[in-house]
């Protein structure tokens, strides 16, 4: 009985993949099942087939890793799927496919005029649509108000610098007998918040690596607050190369009392913080340059390759509309792209008064981001930078290093880096 | 006992079933190829799987390392000679890795020269000292050997996870410590503390299979030669060295040669453990090839291919070596 | 443990080291003995059973420092005239004395509560110092409940891949292995040696370093998103015909003679004389086959891209994100994916034992 229904199952895939060529009107979009993902983009895919009777919408949800390892691969060997929500946005773009054609350009273009750009890959001259930014994530920090409280410390005021931050966490720490009071995530992409708020340009305009006094003020500054203790050696001195680390529980556990991180942690605070503290997601810290915090976040993009592009295309198109974008987002909490969202705002009927407070936070340090912050976002050897940057800076922490060696090793491997993708 | 043995039994009468039908065809097949030709015969299913799926990919890497960019297919790759190999070979020092450039190779090539002889001898010494326990007439053996085996199954992530929530700040062996009054020791942050933790939690998760291996090959010893022994009242350390280890000796040879290969393979266990770190302290050679070849964009085929011959021909000699001894003592 | 080992009487070290039965008295080597094997017994079984007894913590409670053995959770009670449940504290009041009070709301360093047995009294405000939660155990199945409801039955298929893909390769590979291990170690011809080297010296070659490589091989023979694409490129181990060729060298090759004088042919030599003889062997490249097809990650990451061929393990992946980790999912997932391993091994353990033992006596 099992086996004949399986058999017949069998049967029957084998029938629909044959048939499905003649029908022709089928798509495959993988993402993963966080945030603005698979999950809460089913409910609008759903409606888009409703409407479109005759045309399917695949949705395959994949583990985060294998977006960043294998779909690269299987791109560059001529697999892959027709779409994807991608988030090195630069690196892939030799694969993206132009939308033009099917959206309107003059919505996206001004809706999604920065992200596009990251799309492009470096290509200042291309003005091709590659794909719809989904959602922007925020870098930030996130202070337990409890703890401050409790010292009798004043919160520092909007303005404030990472140094007067770092004082002031201190202070709390001390008087509370908290365990540390700074962590920051060990991930390049939130090192390049403090970096540029030093005045580090990362990257220049035509795109090479960019070893500057910024970089080395903030690493010298990163380093000194390891060796006082102000933050600990558990995430940039415990992990090597260019693996990813976050310590969120410590500020769950309030053994932090601040925590840099990113708006993706959102959903998690509501979740399990509740009310044993106090938080809130504090402005972007100040350097001598500037008060920035990096973007990042997703895009969904079609891909060359696809033998659908008119019905990707309409796809892709139709989730753009602000009534299935806001939809999607305000399931998934997270910030929009699209600039007329970003003002007409979106309402997250499911999250709580404190966590609305906190995007209203984000959100508002979108303005203020540098334009190296931008730049930096959309370069295509941004992972190259950032992984440099984890490996190096924990060598420093280590002793393997100076700060000036690691600055050094910093521009060769990026140097190199380039040199290797880009030899003819 | 004889359950099993009955399943033994049955599985054997099940495997010959196809194998009756088999039978004949292979005979008229060795009619016809002549009995010269057999062998190949058999060795040819291994030996085309092994050309397509392991030789195959190592010339592919051998062109790669020849060639640059990030393409995958070798005929979009433009020829760049031997610039990777130069890059590796170029340094300042080679006792120094800061005086290279590519510092990181030669850290990994430290840190492995340093890690495979610990991991080995610790994995051998444990792993004999385990098996001479169970070998002992003890009670419940196949409960003890059932946990010696055990971490053997859990894939290398789940190790690593495991051994991270226990080792962190917060992990459950600080929380020992503290009840017991002792300070926390942040253990993965520490150069040596972190490089004996690698050693350690790789013995832990692949010990129970050599254990399993060397049983056998103890089991395997004839228990008169011992009666013999105990009449000329020889003492326990010297039947040990006299008896026991000579006769083990082929079987410590095979246990020998797999516990360096897979050493020298350690990854997944260290990749989310330590990352490498702290710093470079834990990165090992297949790491640092993973990492500029795969996991970090732009993909550096080339180089990490090169850098795996490298390692390779390392391997290679290590190997003749091995084997000119296997043979030797398989003659002797 | 003493009953034990005075029950069994044996004779330490020295049968430690001879391997045989003895009769003594209670001696300090058994002592020894028992005592590491208790050591290792902690040793590699708690980070097991700490895995586990994790996997049924919430992920609230994952997060505590000093971790707790067991999973406890605050109680919760129903309190009239307040929504939902609240949690249970106990509380030290003013006179010292210490009361059960449900809490309201935390504000800062203070709390609202209200007593549970009598709500009518109001809130009371309670320092947030001297409340300490009322915990009970609490297994949280829901992780396991939640991973099964949210992979629905896609949880059934991912299994099947996973096991087609075991079973496949180690039958292929048993077979193959064992086959080419004969050729090796029972014939002289020409070449002999050189074949042996070519698939000795895969043995050095980690499969991570020829990822790209090998894909590129999978997509040329069309094998992308298909379980062979797996199977395939992992059968040929060198480590499974190195084990068997070693085992298979002391097999006397007066039993080929003697089978050959009576006119077997060479295959039912191979499969009627050397396969049964082989056993051990076998049951050892089995069970090294079985666990690293079981645990296989990189490959099926790269070749597998489409749900419905996903294996466990590419599904436990799920429950990690760039900046997430979903430790209870992962925790629980993990448990279940070595379930059907611990499973195996009880079954193979016995098979060992009895191949094991045969060998002892020749």
């Amino acid at each position: 009985m099992k086996l004949s229904s399986l058999r017949l199952s069998c049967a029957f895939g084998v029938l629909m993949f044959a048939s499905a060529p003649a029908l022709a009107q089928e798509i495959t979009v993988v993402c993963d099942d966080l945030g603005f993902g698979c999950n809460t983009i089913q409910p609008v895919a759903d409606k888009f087939m409703e409407e479109n009777p005759g045309k399917t919408v695949n949705l395959e949800i994949v583990p985060y890793q294998s977006m960043v390892e294998s779909l690269p691969v299987q791109l560059a060997s001529g697999e892959g799927p027709d779409a994807a929500i991608v988030t090195d946005l630069g690196g892939l773009s030799r694969y993206y496919l132009d939308l033009t054609p099917y959206v309107d350009p003059a919505t996206f273009n001004e809706n999604f005029e920065q992200t596009l750009q990251w799309l492009r890959g470096g290509d200042a001259e291309s003005t091709a649509i590659n794909g719809m930014p989904t959602s922007l994530t925020v870098n930030g920090g996130y202070v337990n108000l409890t703890l401050f409280e409790q010292a009798g410390v004043e919160v520092p005021p909007e303005g404030a610098t990472w140094q007067e931050w770092a004082a002031a966490t201190r202070e709390v720490a001390e008087a509370t007998g908290t365990e540390f009071a700074m962590e920051m995530d060990r991930s390049g992409h939130r090192f390049a918040s403090l970096a540029i708020s030093h005045g580090a340009e990362l990257v220049s305009e035509d795109g090479k690596p960019v070893v500057d006094d910024g970089l080395r003020a903030a690493i010298e500054q990163f380093v000194e607050w390891h060796q006082d203790g102000t933050m600990p050696m558990d995430l940039w001195g415990a992990v090597g190369g260019a693996t990813h680390r976050e310590l969120f529980s410590d500020f769950l556990n309030a053994n932090t009392v601040l925590y840099f991180g990113g708006s993706w942690t959102l959903s998690q605070m509501d979740q399990e913080v509740g009310d044993l503290f106090d938080w809130k997601v504090i402005p972007a810290p100040c350097g001598p340059s500037s008060c920035t915090v990096m973007p990042g976040g997703g895009a969904l993009v079609a891909f060359q390759h696809t033998d659908q592009p008119e019905l990707v295309g309409a796809f892709i198109n139709y989730l753009a509309q602000p009534e299935n974008l806001s939809q999607v987002l305000a399931a998934a909490v997270e910030i929009p792209a699209a600039s007329t969202l970003i003002e007409s705002g979106i309402e997250y009927p499911g999250a709580s008064e404190r966590t609305q407070e906190a995007l209203a936070t984000f959100i508002a340090q979108i303005p203020k981001m540098a334009p190296a912050a931008y730049r930096f976002q959309g370069w295509r050897y941004q992972r190259a930078m950032m992984n440099a940057l984890t490996t190096r800076i924990s060598q420093v922490l280590n002793g393997e290093l100076d700060v000036d060696g690691a600055l050094e090793r910093i521009e060769q491997d990026v140097n190199l880096a380039i040199e290797a993708a880009e030899a003819q | 006992m004889s359950a099993s043995l009955r399943i033994a039994r049955a599985t054997g009468a099940v495997a010959s079933l196809p194998a009756r039908a088999i039978e004949p065809l292979m005979a008229g097949l060795q009619k016809a190829i002549g009995i010269k030709k057999m062998p190949w015969f058999f060795l040819l299913p291994n030996l085309l799987a092994v050309i397509l799926f392991s030789l195959l990919p190592v010339f592919v890497n051998i062109f790669y390392s020849f060639t640059g960019s990030d393409r995958l297919y070798p005929s979009q790759r433009p020829f760049i000679g031997t610039y990777n190999y130069e890059t590796l070979l170029d340094c300042g020092n080679y006792l120094d890795p800061s005086t290279c450039s590519r510092d990181l190779f030669w850290r990994a090539l430290g840190n492995s020269l340093v890690f495979v002889p610990t991991q080995v001898a610790a994995m051998i010494g444990i792993a004999l000292l385990t098996a001479i326990c169970l070998n002992g007439n003890i009670r419940g053996r196949g409960f003890f050997r059932g946990v010696f085996f055990f971490p053997v199954m859990l894939s290398p992530v789940v190790v690593a996870l495991t051994w991270q929530w226990i080792l962190q700040r917060t992990g459950v062996l600080n929380g020992i410590l503290t009840n017991l009054g002792f300070e926390p020791v942040n253990w993965l942050v520490y150069a040596n503390s972190a490089f004996f933790w690698s050693v350690f939690v790789t013995v832990w998760a692949h010990m129970g299979f050599y254990t399993i291996i060397l049983l056998a090959g103890l089991q395997a010893i004839p228990r008169d030669v011992y009666e013999a022994a105990k009449m000329d009242s020889a003492s326990h350390w010297r039947a040990f060295t006299r008896i026991t280890l000579p006769l083990l000796k082929p079987v410590l040879l095979v246990v020998f040669i797999l516990a360096v290969i897979r050493s020298v393979q350690t990854f997944d266990e260290l990749y989310v453990l330590t990352g490498g770190g702290p710093g470079s302290a834990t990165l090992l050679m297949v790491q640092y090839i993973y990492e500029i070849g795969f996991a970090v964009q732009p993909r550096n085929f080339g180089l990490a291919a090169a850098a795996s011959l490298l390692l390779g021909i390392v391997l290679l000699i290590f190997t003749l070596v091995q084997l000119r001894i296997s043979r030797g003592s398989s003659n002797g | 443990m003493a009953d034990l080992s005075l029950a069994s009487s044996t004779g330490g070290v020295r049968n430690m080291l001879l391997g045989r039965r003895g009769r003594g008295r209670l001696h300090i080597s058994d002592v020894l003995t028992y005592g590491y094997l208790l050591l290792g017994v902690l040793v590699m079984f708690a980070p097991v059973i700490w895995v586990v007894l994790s996997s049924f913590k919430t992920s609230a409670a994952l997060q505590e420092f000093p971790p707790t053995l067991l999973p406890y959770s605050t109680e919760q009670v129903v309190v009239e005239g307040y929504e939902g449940t609240l949690p249970l504290f106990d509380v030290i009041t003013e006179s010292g004395d210490v009361v059960q009070l449900a809490q309201i709301r935390r504000v800062g360093l203070n709390a609202q509560m209200v007593d549970p047995t009598d709500p009518e009294a109001g809130r009371i405000v309670v320092p947030v110092a001297n409340a300490t939660p009322v915990r009970e155990i609490h297994f949280a199945v829901e992780n396991y409940v939640q991973l099964l409801a949210s992979s629905g039955s896609e949880i059934w298929r991912f299994v099947f891949n996973s096991l087609f893909i075991t079973v496949a390769a180690t039958i292929i590979t048993l077979i193959m292995n064992s086959m080419a291990a004969f050729a090796l170690s029972k014939y002289r011809f020409r070449g002999d040696s050189l074949a042996l080297v070519a698939i000795l010296s895969t043995l050095m070659i980690p499969a991570t370093v020829v990822l790209v490589p090998t894909y590129l091989i999978v997509a040329q023979l069309g094998l992308v998103n298909n379980l062979w694409g797996v199977i395939l490129p992992t059968v040929a181990t060198p480590t499974g015909v190195f084990l068997l060729r070693q085992y298979m060298l002391t097999i006397p090759d007066e039993l080929i003679e003697a089978a050959r004088m009576d006119h077997a042919s060479e295959w039912r030599i191979f499969w009627r004389i050397i396969l049964p003889l082989s056993s051990p062997a076998l049951a050892v490249v089995a069970i090294f086959s079985i666990l690293s097809r079981w645990n296989d990650f990189l490959l099926p990451l790269v070749v597998l891209n489409r749900r419905e061929v996903f294996t466990l393990q590419l599904a436990l992946a799920s429950y990690q994100d760039e900046n997430v980790v979903r430790y209870e999912q992962l925790l629980a997932m993990t448990t279940l994916t070595a379930l059907p391993l611990a499973f195996a091994f009880i079954f193979l353990q016995r098979y060992i034992t009895s191949g094991i033992a045969s060998t002892g006596i020749k």
